[in-house]
């Protein structure tokens, strides 16, 4: 069980590292493109909807922990 | 070589080389403190086990997944692995959090290691095999993950490793010929250098992976075609910049 659990801890801090929120925000984000290109959207619209996303999830966050 | 294949190549070398250097600091500390011997059989048994991650690895990706979804996985990889790079290196560059500094880390190690009982098997210290192994390990799966998600999107996997190799081999070159750690190397600039690269290309191709959620499964083709990956490189240089001298402005606070 502890090997399981060294294991397990081993993946969550090689591919999350020590801010989850970063991986949770990408998931969100790609979701809601992923919702977009089911829907049918343009690609002009994913694209760069995505990309706005991404940007401003990552300032608000860092801009979040640093002021709080 | 296209201008992508060599910002590939320049991505995995300095990657790859900001984490060997890390790697080597522990190394050079069990080899100082715990005998050579131990620490060189530990970081020999990791690369291998580092070569038989990246065979089973890349086989199951490559085989397994699709084209648009392979994007998204190697994008979704890349991004998060990018962001964490780029989050330090803008609390960094901002004054925010403490610079990455190899003699310390390797003051740290070499204090640990002089502390710790000695015991031995085959001739071998097993503290120093299993600090080499789990240090180079570690590193090296971050280099196993950026060697494949760029080769295998790019279909350069060989140039990739390659350029990971050479990496490894000029850092413990060079190591091994000034004995000790190389805290010289400009490790901050290269871990944001790198993090701006693993971001675009990251924002890049799982952008283009969201195609397989549609009838068809075909990738999301972005505005320009291959043309926007580097304004969307130099719009993540840019909105960190911007970053780094808003941040740096405020009154100071370390952030964990």
């Amino acid at each position: 069980m502890r090997l399981l659990r060294a294991f397990g801890w081993f993946w969550w801090d090689l591919v999350i590292g020590d801010d989850w929120r970063i991986a949770a925000y990408v998931v969100l984000v790609l979701g809601a493109g992923a919702g977009l290109a089911a829907a049918g959207a343009p690609d002009p619209v994913i694209a760069l909807g995505a990309v706005v996303a991404l940007m401003t999830c990552f300032a608000g966050l860092l801009v979040r922990d640093v002021r709080r | 070589m296209s201008a992508t294949t060599l910002a590939l190549v320049g991505s995995v070398f300095v990657a790859s080389f900001v984490e060997f250097v890390e790697a080597f600091t522990i190394v050079l500390a069990m080899g100082t403190t715990r005998g050579w011997r131990s620490a060189l059989s530990g970081a020999l048994a990791a690369a291998v086990a580092l070569a038989g991650f990246t065979l089973v690895l890349g086989y199951a990706i490559r085989t397994w997944l699709p084209e648009a979804l392979l994007q998204l996985v190697v994008g979704v990889l890349l991004l998060v692995f990018g962001l964490q790079w780029l989050r330090k290196a803008v609390l960094r560059s901002s004054g925010r959090k403490a610079l990455s500094d190899e003699d310390a880390r390797y003051a740290r190690e070499t204090g640990a290691a002089a502390r710790a009982d000695r015991t031995t098997y085959a001739g071998i210290d097993l503290f120093g095999f299993l600090v080499s192994l789990k240090g180079v390990f570690l590193e090296g799966v971050e280099v196993v993950f950026i060697v494949l998600t760029f080769g295998l999107q790019a279909g350069r996997v060989a140039l990739a490793s390659v350029a990971a190799v050479a990496a490894g081999l000029l850092v413990a070159a060079t190591g091994f010929a000034l004995r000790r750690p190389l805290a010289a190397v400009p490790e901050n600039t290269m871990k944001y250098a790198v993090g701006v690269m693993l971001t675009g290309f990251g924002t890049f191709w799982s952008v283009q992976g969201l195609g397989w959620f549609r009838a068809g499964h075909e990738s999301v083709g972005w505005p320009l075609g291959e043309w926007a990956l580097p304004l969307v490189v130099l719009a993540w240089l840019a909105l960190t910049r911007a970053l780094v001298a808003l941040l740096a402005t405020r009154p100071s606070e370390v952030v964990r």
